[in-house]
């Protein structure tokens, strides 16, 4: 029986300016970061308040990609196909100005929907996000 | 009527940017809380952040409690003690860590350190040395099996060594 998920892979364009805006400018923690030479780093962040679950920041340019893959990744992932996933706060309004002013992109302000408020942001690569307070 | 027909959320579904509950209050408590991050290190009189964001010093922490779930000094200790963190990762001596990260006592910085995190500096920085090691001798203990025989680096598992 399956019980929790413990790490999901996001592909980045460039790892180390992924690692910038996932630690200074969301306010990840890093949980490993190991140099794999040619492949880069190993290099896994978490959530402030979910230090079990790691996202491993993985650079399109990596062995396990060929070369058509690591070129059709980056493409899909700088226009905007891949909506990665949701992330809460405490206080979206506080969360969403404080992102702006550290030059966080947002393709959406805070929103009412029904679950909730909502916006959505994009990292460096282009993979987008939603921010929620859920209520 | 069709109107009534419509979902309560679909009609509410108001883009309220510019016009969420207090805005200016937001942006004055987020711009004190930047301050914070980006000169935790100076000695920082919270006195003035208050000033600053044109509050009472009690609203202005009242506030600030709300939203960060910490007064304006305990997440000052906060930023101070993570930043110190990062500092030890990178092998910095607890001394000069505890002076760069703004702390004036290194007894008062380790008794804080030890609060917080649960050990104290000088243990936290032999623990991560003994990481820093283990990342050196042997990296692939650090990844998950599955990725490492993707990337073809279970083959070549003495890369590091050979690299430098």
């Amino acid at each position: 029986m399956l019980t929790k998920m413990t790490h999901i892979s996001i592909n980045v364009l460039d790892q180390d300016s992924a690692f910038d805006f996932y630690t200074n400018k969301l306010g990840f923690k890093v949980v490993v970061d190991v140099p794999m030479g040619a492949d880069g780093r190993w290099l896994t962040v978490s959530p402030p308040d979910q230090p079990g679950f790691e996202i491993i920041l993985t650079p399109v340019i990596r062995s396990m990609y060929s070369k058509e893959t690591s070129e059709t990744l980056r493409e899909l992932i700088v226009k905007g196909s891949f909506g990665v996933g949701i992330f809460t706060c405490k206080d979206i309004f506080a969360t969403y100005e404080e992102l702006k002013a550290k030059g966080v992109e947002f393709t959406k302000p805070p929103t009412k929907e029904f679950y909730g408020t909502e916006a959505i942001f994009k990292d460096d690569s282009g993979n987008w996000f939603s921010l929620a307070q859920l209520t | 009527m069709l109107g009534s027909e419509i979902p309560v959320f679909m009609t509410n579904r108001n883009t309220i940017t510019e016009q969420y509950p207090k805005i200016y209050l937001y942006r004055r408590i987020v711009q004190a809380k930047l301050f914070i991050d980006a000169n935790y290190a100076d000695n920082i009189d919270l006195d003035n952040i208050s000033d600053e964001a044109y509050f009472s010093k009690f609203h202005f922490i009242r506030l600030f409690k709300n939203i960060y779930g910490k007064t304006p000094h305990q997440y000052l200790i906060a930023v101070r003690i993570d930043r110190a963190m990062q500092l030890l990762k990178s092998d910095k001596p607890v001394s000069d860590t505890c002076y760069a990260v703004g702390f004036e006592s290194l007894s008062s910085f380790s008794g804080l350190f030890k609060r917080i995190v649960g050990i104290t500096p000088s243990i936290y920085l032999m623990q991560q040395q003994k990481i820093k090691a283990q990342i050196k001798s042997s990296p692939l203990t650090f990844v998950p099996g599955c990725f490492a025989e993707k990337n073809g680096w279970l083959k070549n598992r003495n890369f590091r060594e050979t690299k430098s």
